[in-house]
């Protein structure tokens, strides 16, 4: 066993950390406040550099602007990269999952158009599924649309749309048959989010930030050649989509650290003592760590597989169950040992910079994005372990006979 | 990036699996548990025979001069059908110790006997019902002879000799080996929560032993003694982990209440989600604890410590809620969920608390960061 990179891997990783280091931007405290004008514009530069160098979307045919190569060598490349300032987050959603469905499902000459564009940041995707009506049973949505001529008319809302307010496309699933069962009326399609008719309202998070929206859709007007798949596929279409969000989101986030805890332990008294010292601090340290590790070593088992060519089991499912609760059982720990100055949330005057406060509010809805914890569990239970799936009251009933919330 | 076993290592995993699949099912190991035998001699056997007590052993020595992940594969699958064997008292304690810290002559005396399964070994440590220190042992030896009393000893009922933590008369601790044969050594069997595993209080009167190499230097012996077993011992975990959480899977596919199978409830269904997340978690931090071991590193200490806690935590987790899954039956004499949830309860004691391994974990990763 060793952690080692095979001859071809390490070749690689040399090439990769030239490369960085001529082309890339060192790690700065001062970027953490930026405004968004700020970081869409150094996103967009650092994205266009990569591209230009094959760097972007590695594992991705060179026709479509990706780097055709391996999938190790995209973990080896986000391994060097996360080692600099290097900006990527607003591009997660649309080359994560929106722009695998445009290949996927798209026309060739929708690739055409949209693929290269993505890959060097130029235009940015969002992924407008959830509605108020529901996130988790995405299919139970209720904007529709409906055709006229070679168009269709979109009407209803969506929401949680993260980056609609900078996004210049979305993909957008829609209930084009309501007299079917809520799966099978779904049709799913591109929209320029410049489209009349179109509005974007930021939501303000509990947090205080604002980093999602409503997406209001009145008498939106989309080609027929603007389908993604089949009229009623768009469930099969979705699944794409959500299979690849499983990949993007399971990274995990940044924050603070077991090892920035034992930091904080051993400078924060408590008791008269530092906090390094009192048994249930330590206790949470270690249980802290052995999860941090775990998943940390879990990822090696899965580059393992991959690196050796062969298909990694199903162990990476853990991932985000485990890092969004412990991000926020950490952050609220954090808390807890300042006493009652742990309600400070300043950067100025709380340890860490805030990060522990933060990392609470930003965990909260980690653990509802992409999946909530239940139904990662259940998908856990179904796929990996075989347990039979919940049983539906909705199944066979027309979308519009369905029992049905406010 | 190569985090897996080797071939060669799958294969003996498959091969022991196999054996134990064919010769020490429940039934077999429920023998013990009905004290028909102390412990099931012909799996003990057939461990032998394999030349499995011989894993780690040098060949100079009768062994197979194979090393820590060979273990660590066998270990995965005596833990998966919670053996009733004293594998780990006579592999991973008596013969790691002698192996590790023996003299010369005693390496010579006794491994090839451990090796070809002759003698069984074992490790007497504690010293009653609280944590052992070096600072609390009162064994103690003086003119070779040995006087105090070890309980719980694993497998002290009819082990034959016995690694002994003593007091090195004011300067900490040493080990020392003493044959269990010999006059001045009395066994009592004693009670516990796994009955399936004998343990028992040996007190020494006089006993003849002698002292292993570097004296003054017991308390780290022991230390590095006891980070390798924690390793072998969550490989045990994780096959057990395993175990409880496919039976309790299997037994909810099956089972009906209010006109459905339990399997479809999702408090049932999280429950063994849960247990998925721990396995994984704790498989995980055991193969690094293999690793660490195996290259003789100087992380051994907060490997060892990671891998303890995420298999005992784990364990211990899936041995409970297999039973909780069965509802009553699975309370019951006649289920086999008692396996594994006293066998969970015994490994996260066995080589000292959960709560003494994090301690130990914090404090490697305090030096650790200080540095
Ligand atoms: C930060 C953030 C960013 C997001 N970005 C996007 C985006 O870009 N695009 C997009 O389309 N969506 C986005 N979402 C929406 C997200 O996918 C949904 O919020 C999520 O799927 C949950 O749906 P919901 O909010 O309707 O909650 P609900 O589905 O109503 O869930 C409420 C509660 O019920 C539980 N629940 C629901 N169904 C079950 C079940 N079958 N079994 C057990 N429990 C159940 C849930 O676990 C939860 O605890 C984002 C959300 C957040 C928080």
């Amino acid at each position: 066993m060793d952690f080692n990179d095979t001859p071809e891997e390490a070749a690689y990783r040399a090439k990769v950390r030239e490369w960085l280091a001529a082309n890339a931007k060192p790690k700065s405290d001062a970027n953490d406040n930026l405004r968004l004008a700020e970081v869409l514009k150094r996103s967009k530069a650092w994205q266009a550099t990569k591209a230009e160098a094959g760097y972007a979307c590695i594992t991705w045919p060179k026709e479509w602007g990706g780097g055709g190569g391996s999938t190790i060598e995209s973990v080896i490349f986000g391994q060097e990269e996360s080692k600099y300032d290097a900006p990527a987050g607003v591009f997660a959603i649309g080359l994560g999952m929106c722009i695998p469905t445009v290949m996927a499902w798209g026309s060739e000459e929708h690739k055409k158009r949209f693929v290269k564009p993505a890959v060097r940041g130029d235009e940015i995707w969002c992924q407008l599924f959830s509605e108020p009506a529901g996130g988790s049973d995405v299919a139970g949505l209720r904007t529709r649309a409906e055709k006229d001529g070679d168009e269709w008319v979109i009407n209803g809302q969506k929401v949680w749309t993260s980056g609609a307010h900078y996004c210049d496309y979305g993909i957008v699933v829609v209930r084009t048959d309501p007299n079917v069962p809520k799966h099978k009326g779904l049709t799913m399609f591109w929209v320029d989010m410049k489209s009349p008719g179109i509005e974007v309202r930021p939501i303000k998070q509990m947090s205080g930030d604002s980093n999602f929206n409503e997406v209001f859709f009145t008498d939106v007007r989309v080609n027929d050649d603007q389908r993604l798949g089949n009229v009623g596929d768009g469930w099969k279409v979705a699944l794409t989509t959500l299979m690849n969000e499983r990949l993007a989101v399971g990274g995990g986030m940044g924050g603070t650290s077991v090892k920035d805890l034992v930091e904080m332990a051993r400078s924060t008294e408590m008791d008269g003592m530092p906090a390094l010292q009192n048994g249930s601090v330590r206790e949470r340290i270690a249980d802290w760590y052995v999860q941090e590790q775990g998943l940390k070593l879990t990822r090696y088992r899965t580059l393992t597989a991959l690196s050796k060519g062969q298909t990694p089991g199903p162990e990476s499912s853990i991932s985000k169950i485990v890092s969004a609760k412990k991000m926020q059982d950490l952050g609220a720990f954090a808390m807890d040992m300042q006493d009652i100055g742990g309600i400070i949330r300043d950067p100025e005057i709380s340890a860490e910079n805030a990060s522990p406060q933060e990392m609470w509010f930003g965990a909260a809805g980690y653990r509802i994005a992409g999946g909530t914890d239940e139904i990662l569990r259940n998908i856990v239970a179904e796929r990996v372990l075989g347990m039979p799936g919940d049983i539906r009251v909705d199944k066979d009933v027309p979308f519009n006979q369905m029992p049905r919330g406010k | 990036m190569n985090f897996d076993f080797s071939d060669d290592q799958k294969m003996i995993k498959e091969q022991v699996r196999k054996f134990l699949a064919d010769k020490c099912g429940y039934a077999v190991t429920r023998r013990v548990l009905e004290g028909k035998e102390p412990y099931s001699r012909d799996v003990w056997k057939g461990l032998v025979d394999m030349g499995l007590t011989g894993t780690a052993i040098p060949e100079e020595h009768g062994g197979l001069g194979l090393g820590a992940l060979e273990l660590c594969v066998i270990a995965e699958e005596l833990g998966r059908v919670a053996a009733a064997v004293p594998f780990s008292s006579s592999v991973y304690l008596a013969s790691e110790a002698i192996n590790l810290f023996g003299t010369d002559a005693q390496k010579a005396n006794w491994l090839p006997k451990l090796a070809a399964g002759e003698i069984i070994g074992t490790l007497a440590w504690a010293e009653g019902t609280h944590q052992p220190t070096a600072r609390n042992i009162k064994t103690s030896f003086a003119g070779g002879k040995l006087n105090g009393e070890k309980l719980p000893v694993p497998d002290g009922s009819y082990a034959d000799i016995a690694v002994v933590v003593v007091s090195a008369g004011g300067k900490g601790i040493s080990l020392a080996i003493v044959d269990l044969r010999e006059a001045g050594v009395t066994r009592e069997t004693l009670t516990t929560v796994d009955i399936v595993r004998d343990h028992a209080r040996l007190t020494f009167k006089d006993a003849p032993a002698e002292l292993m190499s570097d004296q003054g230097n017991g308390e780290a012996q022991l230390a590095r003694l006891l980070d390798g077993a924690a390793v072998f011992f969550a490989f045990e975990q994780v096959g057990g982990t395993e175990a409880a959480m496919n039976m309790a899977r299997d037994y909810a596919m099956e089972r009906f209440a209010f006109g459905r199978v339990i399997a479809s409830y999702q408090a049932i269904k999280h429950k063994l989600a849960d247990m998925y997340v721990k396995l994984e978690l704790a498989r995980s931090n055991a193969y690094f604890g293999a690793m660490q071991l195996n290259d003789q590193s100087a992380e051994l200490p907060e490997a060892a410590a990671t891998a303890r806690i995420a298999a005992t935590d784990a364990y211990c987790f899936a041995g409970q809620e297999n039973v909780q899954v069965h509802g009553g039956i699975g309370y019951t004499w006649e289920a086999d969920t008692q396996f594994h949830y006293r066998r969970s309860k015994l490994l996260s004691l066995t080589i000292g608390s959960p709560v003494n391994w994090k301690n130990k974990l914090v404090s490697c990763l305090e030096a650790r960061n200080a540095a």
